[in-house]
Formats: C-alpha cells, sequence, structure tokens
C-alpha cells in the first residue's frame, strides 16, 4: 500500500499538467480557421434540422398580459449615438420614413404616422437574449409579409436585410462600453461595444468578446462607422408573427428599446430583432454588405441562424 | 465472446488468489465511452461559458433580474469580490466564482473561472460553436451506443438489475460504502448500484439535459411547445440545464473515485483494449476448484 500515495500523486500530477495542456491546445485549436469552420457546421446543423422540423406556420408561443415582464430589458444601443437619428427623437420622428428596397418592383417610403394606419399585428412574446435571459413584451406593428407584398419581390429575392440608425462601430466606446477587462484591453479600440449589454447597476449583466477577430478585421476596414444591420430569409420574412413593431406594451416604442420601428422575427434569437430599423433592402445575397455574414452580430462570429 | 482462463497462482498472506481475464467491453462501448467522454467534457465546459454571459438562474419563463434563484456577481471594491447569491443569501466566493483572474492576470468580472470555461477568455460565439458542435456529436454517439446496447443486448446485460441484485440491494450499499467492491464471479457484472445509476444517467439525466437544451431554443419553442410545458418555461429550462449538468459532474466524479479505487489499471485496460481482470479469492485449506461460471 505504500506505493499508492506516490501513484495517486504521479497520476494527479500527470491529469492536471494534462488538464492545463488540453485548455491552451483548446484555445489554439478554437482559434485555427479549420477548426472554426469545423466546429460552424454544428451550427450549419442547427439550421437544416430546425428548417426541417418547422413548418413555415409554426408559430412561436404567446403568452397573455399576465405574463407581461414589469419592465423590458433593453441591450445593446440604447441611445444611438449618431445626430440624424437624435433629431429625429427629437422632433417624435414625424420626420422618418421607412424605405422599402432592392430587388423589389415597386419601391416605397412610408412615414410613421402611415405606418400605423395599416392593418397591424398584435403579439405578446417572449424575447430570448443570446446571454441566456428572457423578457416577454407586447408587441404591435405591421406585418413584413405585408409591405413585401406591396413592394412586390424580384424572382432572384432571397434575403431582407434591415439597416438600421445605430453606429456600433466608432473608434472610441460610446458610453460605459461594458466590462471589458478582459475583451477590450486586448482588442483594438474598434468595437465600441463588444456585448450586447451594457454593463447595467445590478451588476447581472455580462458582456462577451464578441469574436475579436472579426473587430480587429473592422477596425482595419477603417474609418466609416458600421451601423448595425442584420438580415433574414424569406421563411422568416413571410412568417406570420413577423412584424414590423411600432408598439411596446400598448404605448409607443421607446428609445431603448428601438424607436421607432424594430423587427419582431419571433422564433428567433433578440440579435435578429434589429432595433431602429430605417431601410429594408430586399437582396439576393449578403455578401457585399458588413463583413460579409449577414448582420452585425455576425460579422462579430455569431451564427447568421439564430433558431437556438 | 471471446474469453481465456489464464490462472496464475500468486500467494498472499493466508490466502491464494486467481487471476482470471475476462473480454469485458466490446469495441463499440469503449469506442463510444471515450467519445462520450470528450463530448461531455467540451460540453461542460463550453457551458459554462455560455452561462457567463448572463451568470444567473431563474424560474419560469422570464428572468427577473432583481429575485435570481442563483447569480454570480462581482462588488465594486479594489480589487472586486466575488459574490455569489443563492435563494437570496449572499456568499463571498472571490477567485472562484464572481469575480476571478483572467488569463491576462487581472481580476475579471466572470461567473466561472478561465481554468473552467471553453474558450477560456470571455467569448459567448466562440463558446456557442464548441457547445453546439459537440451536442451534436454527444447525441449521434449515444444514439449509436443505445442502437449498439439494444441490438447486442449489452444495455440489458449492464444496467437492468436482476432479481436477486435487487433483493440484496441493502448488501450491495453495505459494500458500497465500505470501499469492498465485489470479487469472482460477482465482479463479471455490474453490481446492482453501478446499474440503478447507469440506468438513471442513461434515461434520466442524459436526455432530460438534451431536451431542457433544446426548450430554450425558440425555434425548437415554436415546433414543440410541450417543451415549455414540460419545464415549466424556458429560464426553468435553462436552470434544469445548469442542475443536471451539475448531476452528471457529480456522477463523473464518483465514477472516476470508484474507478481510482477499484484498480485503476485493471479499469483502464478494460476500457481500453477490453479486457478485465477478475480476482478470484480461494481459502488456502481445503480450496479446490470453484465452479466456473
Amino acid at each position: 500500500m505504500s506505493r499508492l500515495p506516490s501513484r495517486r500523486a504521479l497520476l494527479t500530477g500527470a491529469s492536471a499538467t494534462a488538464a492545463a495542456a488540453m485548455l491552451g491546445g483548446c484555445d489554439r485549436l478554437g482559434n485555427a480557421a479549420w477548426f472554426q469552420r469545423t466546429l460552424k457546421t454544428g451550427e450549419d446543423a442547427n439550421l437544416f434540422v430546425q428548417r426541417l422540423l418547422l413548418t413555415e406556420r409554426s408559430l412561436a408561443p404567446e403568452y397573455t398580459a399576465a405574463d407581461l415582464s414589469p419592465w423590458f430589458k433593453p441591450n445593446g444601443t440604447e441611445d444611438p449615438p449618431d445626430k440624424d437619428y437624435k433629431a429625429l427623437a427629437k422632433g417624435k420622428f414625424a420626420k422618418y420614413h421607412l424605405e422599402v428596397g432592392g430587388l423589389v418592383e415597386a419601391p416605397f417610403r412610408l412615414s410613421l404616422a402611415e405606418l400605423r394606419t395599416l392593418p397591424a399585428r398584435t403579439q405578446i412574446t417572449r424575447h430570448d437574449c443570446v446571454e441566456g435571459w428572457s423578457a416577454i413584451g407586447q408587441w404591435t406593428g405591421v406585418p413584413l409579409a405585408d409591405l413585401l407584398t406591396r413592394a412586390k419581390l424580384k424572382p432572384e429575392a432571397r434575403y431582407v436585410v434591415f439597416h438600421c440608425a445605430d453606429t456600433m462601430d466608432q473608434g472610441n466606446p460610446l458610453e460605459g462600453g461594458g466590462d471589458g477587462a478582459e475583451t477590450d484591453a486586448a482588442a483594438p479600440a474598434g468595437n465600441a461595444n463588444p456585448a450586447m449589454t451594457k454593463q447595467s447597476g445590478d451588476g447581472e449583466s455580462r458582456t462577451d468578446s464578441g469574436g475579436q477577430q472579426a473587430s480587429e478585421e473592422s477596425a482595419v476596414s477603417g474609418g466609416a462607422p458600421v451601423r448595425y444591420y442584420e438580415s433574414i430569409d424569406l421563411v422568416d420574412a413571410f412568417h406570420p408573427q413577423t412584424i414590423l413593431a411600432y408598439d411596446l406594451n400598448g404605448k409607443a416604442l421607446p428609445v431603448s428599446n428601438g424607436a421607432p420601428l424594430r423587427l419582431r422575427v419571433e422564433r428567433n434569437l433578440g440579435y435578429k430583432q434589429a432595433k431602429y430599423v430605417m431601410r429594408i433592402e430586399v437582396v439576393e445575397g449578403f455578401a457585399h454588405l458588413g463583413e460579409g455574414k449577414g448582420g452585425y452580430w455576425e460579422d462579430q462570429g455569431y451564427a447568421w441562424y439564430a433558431g437556438i | 465472446m471471446a474469453r481465456t482462463d489464464l490462472t496464475r497462482s500468486a500467494p498472499e498472506i493466508g490466502e491464494i488468489e486467481r487471476r482470471r481475464w475476462m473480454f469485458r467491453h466490446p469495441a463499440v462501448i469503449r469506442i463510444t465511452h471515450w467519445v462520450n467522454a470528450v463530448c461531455l467534457l467540451v460540453l461542460l465546459m463550453s457551458g459554462l461559458q455560455i452561462f457567463n454571459a448572463h451568470p444567473a438562474l431563474y424560474w419560469g419563463n422570464v428572468s427577473t433580474f432583481d429575485t435570481p434563484l442563483m447569480a454570480m456577481s462581482s462588488t465594486e471594491d479594489e480589487p472586486p469580490k466575488g459574490v455569489t447569491t443563492v435563494f437570496g443569501r449572499g456568499f463571498e466566493t472571490t477567485g472562484w466564482l464572481g469575480s476571478s483572474t483572467g488569463s491576462n492576470g487581472e481580476p475579471a468580472d466572470r461567473g466561472f473561472p478561465a481554468w473552467a470555461t471553453l474558450p477560456s477568455d470571455q467569448d459567448l460565439t466562440g463558446g456557442r460553436s464548441w457547445h453546439f458542435f459537440f451536442a451534436w456529436a454527444f447525441v449521434l454517439n449515444g444514439l449509436a451506443y443505445l442502437l449498439y446496447g439494444l441490438v447486442s443486448g449489452q444495455l440489458r446485460f449492464r444496467v437492468i438489475p436482476s432479481r436477486d441484485q435487487l433483493r440484496h440491494f441493502g448488501a450491495s450499499v453495505r459494500e458500497h460504502l465500505t470501499l469492498r467492491f465485489p470479487q469472482g464471479d460477482e465482479a463479471k457484472r455490474y453490481n446492482v448500484i453501478q446499474k440503478l445509476t447507469y440506468l438513471v444517467v442513461l434515461f434520466v439525466l442524459l436526455p432530460v439535459q438534451v431536451l431542457a437544451g433544446l426548450a430554450m431554443s425558440p425555434a425548437m419553442n415554436a415546433a414543440f411547445p410541450f417543451l415549455l410545458t414540460l419545464f415549466d418555461g424556458r429560464q426553468s429550462a435553462r436552470t434544469v440545464h445548469f442542475v443536471v449538468a451539475a448531476l452528471l459532474v457529480l456522477f463523473v466524479v464518483v465514477h472516476v473515485a470508484l474507478v481510482l479505487l477499484s484498480g485503476f489499471w485493471n479499469n483502464m485496460r478494460g476500457m481500453l483494449t477490453g479486457w478485465f481482470v477478475i480476482e478470484r479469492k480461494v481459502e488456502p485449506a481445503g480450496a479446490t476448484e470453484q465452479p466456473r461460471a
């Protein structure tokens, strides 16, 4: 039995060393391009299988007024720093116009007042942030399908892109900027808000690095401010619960939640729910936009498909 | 199954020990075991990375933020303290939970520390990529194991306790607690506690873990609304996912401890090559051949 402790010590030491080596190895592996591509096949499988499991009409669960979250946590941009946007907000968005264009036969512009006269849908749905938290809100807005039908898609139309008013990458932090102790220190000052969270007072929120590689690239790509954008395919675009919401819980959408108009594309995580939507562009592909991944967070490494 | 008897006498104090080789683990079981081990480790560590993006748990459909069941946070102190709150009671967990040293040597606000997460730095999207890839690997590997286990009869042999095993449940518990492991013919099969544990892990914990993971997906909620009913809401599903992960960690800790205590090299050889040695204890006086099973 006297052999045992030394053998045990040997095993413990060996496994501790192996664990440390493995951790470092996994990080290096996770940074290798070929391995990242391999890992991404998991997320491709998510899209493939979920598209098989869901019909085009499968509805996200809807809730009752009793289920409403008392406070709908705003996330990401809460107050766009852009001058143009601030001017619009100051005038209570009376001068706001939503543009619908791209691969359509009949592009058009609509004011907020005009949008409010169109047939609307109200739904009480759950918002799931990629970070893990959820909130329930009541949304009222125009079904995106109605707007796209009115604009008449061209045959080559495949995706709908939402161009937003809020600048994400400007060269210096907008405000707060998250806890950043680990993530920002190493990253060049290009990614103004590397997280979808700003540190809130209760200290519960956490940031994520959102892919430093991508932020380096966007810093290199230089001067031009990068605005938030998102894209969805026609399956989600024509889904009955996909609306452009102007009301939250029966009141005009607050600035922190995306006034005057935000996308609700239920069955998807929060980063797909573009806020401050200014322009809708119908496209065949999104390779020419931003870093080519189909959205601001996608350009930082997040999956384009956000159903899980 | 191939089975050879290599009997060898090794006289010890007061008894004769006979060793008998047994081919215990077929290749499919061995391969799926190690693939599963890698998957569970990666899923755990990438899961903690994802958890760190919002290190708080709730019950129901939504997050209440102010009243979490459990939360990890850091204080404004210099250096910051890590605080873990469970059911409203705060515990200081500096260096472990809430606040710990990051890869740059500075204190970082994070739920679980860098050594426990994959990737080690705060990187939600990286964690998600690892998690989804290995979740698919885990599920496919698990299905291969189940299919093989059912067809070959291995599953039934391994995890369904026999009547006499159930009858001697109490004795088996006592043996376990005193770390006296079965020998001879009894060592050829799993004992009743092992069988029941594997049964619960295989058919309760792992399926619940997969379902709770799926219940967090907004698209899966649209496809299968019963997932939300099953877990009483999305945030509950997230909490269940966390708790079951902790139970699986507990299982692995006990599993590895017993592997170490009941003959590490023999167990490892068994799961690597399939060959396992059964120790037979025979009384020295008047001992003759034991009936072979």
